[in-house]
């Protein structure tokens, strides 16, 4: 019978079928960060289990991890301590961890495929919603929360019901300044923050194939956004050329078999989904978020919306609230609205293409005199390394940005690097809600090239009429 | 885990769609490694005027009067309204233990972020979808009641009005049957053992790259 890529790798990894038709699913992969296991090894220590397989794990600190400074360590106390949990929680266990003064330490989204972690046809999953973001090799990549981290530690499963499948395909070639997260961006804005809840996406289509490995990454991160169970994408040569000869990856004899097996995780032609989307990639424009949602997303060439517009009486009360969270008035346009601060960096678009695209937009500029502070925050330690060796760094310095460690930052703000209240950001995170990049902190989601050239202007611009100098 | 079979208890009411992870618990509470201590943060951002802190004692912040949990009427509530996707964004498992130890064992709304709906059951949670229709219903008949409380049953799976009106919802058979019987699931799993092993024993053939 005909499958799709979701079920090849599902059906694959069924342990037992329950009467109720759940299925213990076996996990492959376990990345664990210090925010959501301290709680979860605390259990196991209450149980007196251990670790069913100690290989399966991976660990790196990342949500806390100050982003200058590193050799004064964490001076929030609070923060160290969740740090220095995980470091603990490791060793005990005999889980292999990269500490916060190791090279490989990152935000556990990038450093997972950058070491060959995350491969082909495995099932992944970290107590993070972003873990999405590994289904861009054609894994099946979940978020849990912290007791079903316990259990897959415990057991090396989950408890799961098969969600529905659905395939989004975009089609055709994209323009020229359209990138990966405006692909995304685009989708969530069509089908809404719950358009995937009960569904596993598989991204599909001439577009979707046309991306690099970092741009199918952050496509299917934001899966999560779409309230997706997981996002995937189909492997294929591009795929097996990111995965070939990376510390975890197989090598030899073990490659080739593997080589062979991954050749086969796409849907097959005839494979039915529950739900099928297509989208016209022509139709795509650069885009940026101007509410507290991520469904909350326009054109950089259109105006904010007004709340009479709204589709019902709950978009129309959520549109209202956004836009006086925001500070923002129906009908201004997104170009007009100036930052005062730009963030680049996170799981969705902290890799080495990230910042390629964001150095070339910044090379020959300097920031805009009304921008505080242009935050620079590779992805991981390997990241950062390769920008440099690339001259990346002094591009952005130059330009007046500020060049950091390997961290989430402000993504989420947990460390010292946030936003304060009516502060407005140019930010390639994922997530605009309210407080999200600190309490009163006014978010716009964008692509690096559109959030670079946001610093250079002062405010949103339309990346595709970008003078560059480089 | 804590069993769940019958509560009856007051309502406060959430009439917002797309509540989400961050907003119930935000991020700065995160950094703590307990389970415990964070309902006095649920909503902080909407209950107070004030930045919350961790450990920070509560008791004098200064309140939003308006934010519905503030408000008299709804001191004590144990059930939540809330709308259309409920829980959505980060997977902590903070939102349903601030929810809980804020002393909401149940919410019901027409939706909910996946990941969230399972960390409910995790914990003796029970999250109740109903059509958006009887949320409508609730919605009103809470604002108009004071004290207006409900009664829900996991073992009919009904919820019921004061007024004797009852609504039935769906609940996986698996998650019910742990809910009820308040079953930690690893010891579950655990009862499966060989069936994981003969699974990696098979897979170390078929693609032992994977180990
Ligand atoms: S970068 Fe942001 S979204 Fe990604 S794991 Fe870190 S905090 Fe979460």
């Amino acid at each position: 019978m005909a499958k799709t890529l979701f079920d090849k790798v599902w059906d694959q990894h069924v342990v037992k079928t329950n009467d109720d038709g759940s299925v213990l699913l076996y996990i492959d992969r376990h990345l664990v960060h210090e925010v959501t296991s301290p709680q979860a090894f605390e259990g196991l220590r209450i149980a007196g289990r251990k670790p069913w397989n100690v290989n399966a794990a991976v660990a790196t600190p990342d949500h806390n991890v100050p982003t200058i400074d590193r050799d004064k360590g964490i001076e929030d106390p609070v923060s160290r301590i969740q740090v220095e949990a995980l470091d603990a929680n490791c060793k005990e266990f005999g889980i292999t961890e990269f500490g916060m003064d190791d090279v490989r330490q990152g935000v556990v989204h990038v450093v997972g495929p950058e070491q060959g972690l995350t491969l082909p046809g495995m099932t992944v999953v970290c107590g993070d919603s972003h873990t999405a973001t590994h289904g861009a090799f054609g894994a099946i990549a979940m978020g849990i929360g912290t007791s079903e981290v316990e259990h897959v530690l415990a057991t090396q499963c989950l408890i799961q019901k098969k969600p529905k499948r659905m395939r989004i395909s975009v089609e055709g070639e994209l323009p020229v300044g359209v990138t990966g997260k405006d692909v995304v961006l685009y989708i969530i804005a069509q089908i809404g923050t719950a358009g995937g809840t009960g569904y596993a996406i598989e991204f599909a289509g001439s577009a979707i194939r046309s991306l690099s490995m970092e741009g199918r990454m952050s496509v299917c991160n934001m899966a999560i956004e779409a309230g997706a169970r997981c996002g995937m994408v189909a492997a294929d040569d591009v795929t097996l050329d990111y995965v070939k000869g990376r510390p975890f990856s197989p090598k030899g004899e073990q490659w080739v078999l593997a080589e062979a097996a991954w050749h086969e995780l796409h849907s097959d032609a005839d494979a039915e989904f529950d739900h099928e989307i297509v989208f016209n990639a022509g139709d795509i424009v650069p885009q940026v978020s101007w509410g507290t949602s991520p469904e909350m997303v326009l054109p950089v060439t259109a105006s904010v919306p007004s709340p009479v517009d709204a589709r019902d009486a709950v978009q129309k009360e959520g549109w209202e609230r956004a836009l006086v969270y925001m500070g923002l008035e129906a009908g201004v346009a997104i170009e007009a609205i100036e930052v005062d601060k730009v963030f680049i960096g996170s799981c969705t678009n902290g890799r080495i293409e990230d910042f390629r695209e964001a150095a070339r937009v910044a090379a020959g500029h300097k920031m805009a005199a009304n921008v505080k502070l242009a935050l620079i925050v590779p992805g991981s330690g390997l990241v950062k390394k390769q920008a440099e060796d690339e001259g990346l760094d002094k591009i952005f310095i130059e330009a007046g940005f500020e060049w950091r460690e390997p961290g989430c930052s402000m993504c989420l703000a947990m460390n010292a690097d946030r936003l304060e209240a009516g502060e407005r950001c140019a930010s390639t995170s994922n997530r605009n809600f309210e407080g999200r990049q600190g309490a009163g902190g006014q978010t716009h989601l964008v692509s690096p090239a559109m959030a670079a050239a946001a610093a250079i202007k002062g405010h949103f611009v339309d990346i595709r009429d970008w003078e560059f100098k480089g | 885990m804590q069993a769940f079979t019958t509560m009856k208890g007051l309502v406060a009411p959430m009439d917002r769609a797309n509540v989400d992870t961050d907003a119930i618990i935000p991020k700065q509470f995160l950094k703590s490694i307990k389970r415990t201590g964070y309902g006095p943060f649920l909503f902080d951002e909407w209950r107070y005027k004030d930045v919350g802190q961790p450990e920070m004692d509560c008791t004098h912040r200064p309140l939003h009067s308006d934010f519905v949990l503030n408000q008299d009427r709804y001191q004590g509530a144990s059930i939540l309204l809330a709308r259309e996707n409920f829980g959505c964004g980060s997977s902590r498992e903070h939102a349903p233990w601030a929810l809980l130890d804020y002393g909401f064992r149940c919410v019901i709304a027409p939706g909910f972020a996946d990941i969230f709906y399972n960390n409910c059951f995790k914990n003796g949670m029970l999250p109740v979808v109903l059509d958006d229709s009887i949320m409508d219903r609730l919605f009103a008949e809470c604002s108009a009641n004071e004290g207006y409380a409900l009664s829900v049953d996991l073992n009919t799976q009904t919820v019921s009005t004061p007024s004797g009106a009852s609504f039935p919802f769906e609940v996986d058979a698996f998650r019910q049957h742990c809910l009820l019987n308040g079953l930690d699931d690893i010891d579950l799993t655990l009862q499966d053992a060989a069936a994981i092993q003969m699974y990696e024993a098979r897979q170390k053939k078929l693609a032992p790259w994977m180990f």
